[in-house]
């Protein structure tokens, strides 16, 4: 059973990681995805970036996603935490985490996670610009073919 | 009657995020409900391809039955993560 939280206020990795394992010692690996508020070295950098959901379809999105990699890897833990409202360059947005006996099936499923994430949850989200300018993110679509490559791969071996 | 929602720059053009409506004879798709939309305000769903649709909390394409008790909500593609 997944634990799947979507919040405004910071998560803390080190204690979510602990509590992904707390009482258990037959997790062998643990594979992990922290995705942070970027800004470039554009000319106009991204100042703050504001995140909108869908309340309710964005948890039963995230509980369907995180369903379908228990189904297909064997994972003993996974936690999927993803603010929303306004966040600055360098704030934690998104954490992926899984817990598996072996290395492959955790990194495996966090990379589906997170590519599913992006693609299949309810959340759009709002730059602002040092210019003023506020606009809207456009879905990019090596977003939607990085997804799709998990339709046309075999679940891999268990190692 | 039917719950609509909008979100991102789909409810700004609204100016809305929400609005009761009882369905209109026929309309009883997706599909049908974005072009009654799209008639009825222009200029927001002047790109109806890239609207997206979710009837009771879950993805729907245009082909998606609605009834008047649904909570359907339209959106531009995700962008989250």
């Amino acid at each position: 059973m997944a634990t799947i939280r979507v919040q405004s206020a910071p998560f803390d990795t080190a204690a979510e990681l602990a509590a992904l394992t707390a009482g258990r010692t037959d997790v062998g690996g643990i594979g992990c995805f922290l995705g942070l508020v970027r800004s470039s070295a554009a000319s106009d950098p991204v100042l703050a970036l504001t995140l909108e959901h869908y309340p309710g379809m964005t948890e039963r999105a995230l509980e369907h996603i995180a369903a379908q990699a228990e189904a297909r890897w064997s994972l003993q833990a996974c936690t999927l935490i993803h603010r929303v409202g306004r966040l600055l360059p360098g704030d934690p947005i998104v954490l992926v985490l899984t817990a598996s006996p072996h290395r492959q099936a955790a990194l495996d499923a966090t990379a589906f996670l997170i590519d599913w994430l992006k693609t299949a949850a309810p959340f759009w989200k709002q730059e602002e610009l040092a210019s003023g300018t506020i606009r809207w993110v456009e879905a990019r679509t090596t977003d939607t073919d990085a997804a799709a490559r998990w339709s046309e791969t075999q679940p891999p071996i268990e190692c | 009657m039917a719950q609509l929602l909008y979100f991102a720059w789909l409810r700004e053009r609204m100016g809305r995020s929400t609005e009761h409506l009882p369905l209109p004879p026929g309309i009883d798709t997706v599909g049908a409900l974005m072009s009654w939309l799209h008639a009825r305000d222009p200029g927001a769903f002047a790109h109806p391809t890239v609207i997206r649709a979710a009837v009771n909390q879950s993805f729907a394409t245009p082909a998606t039955p609605i009834a008047d008790t649904d909570e359907i909500a339209f959106f531009p593609p995700v962008t989250g993560g």
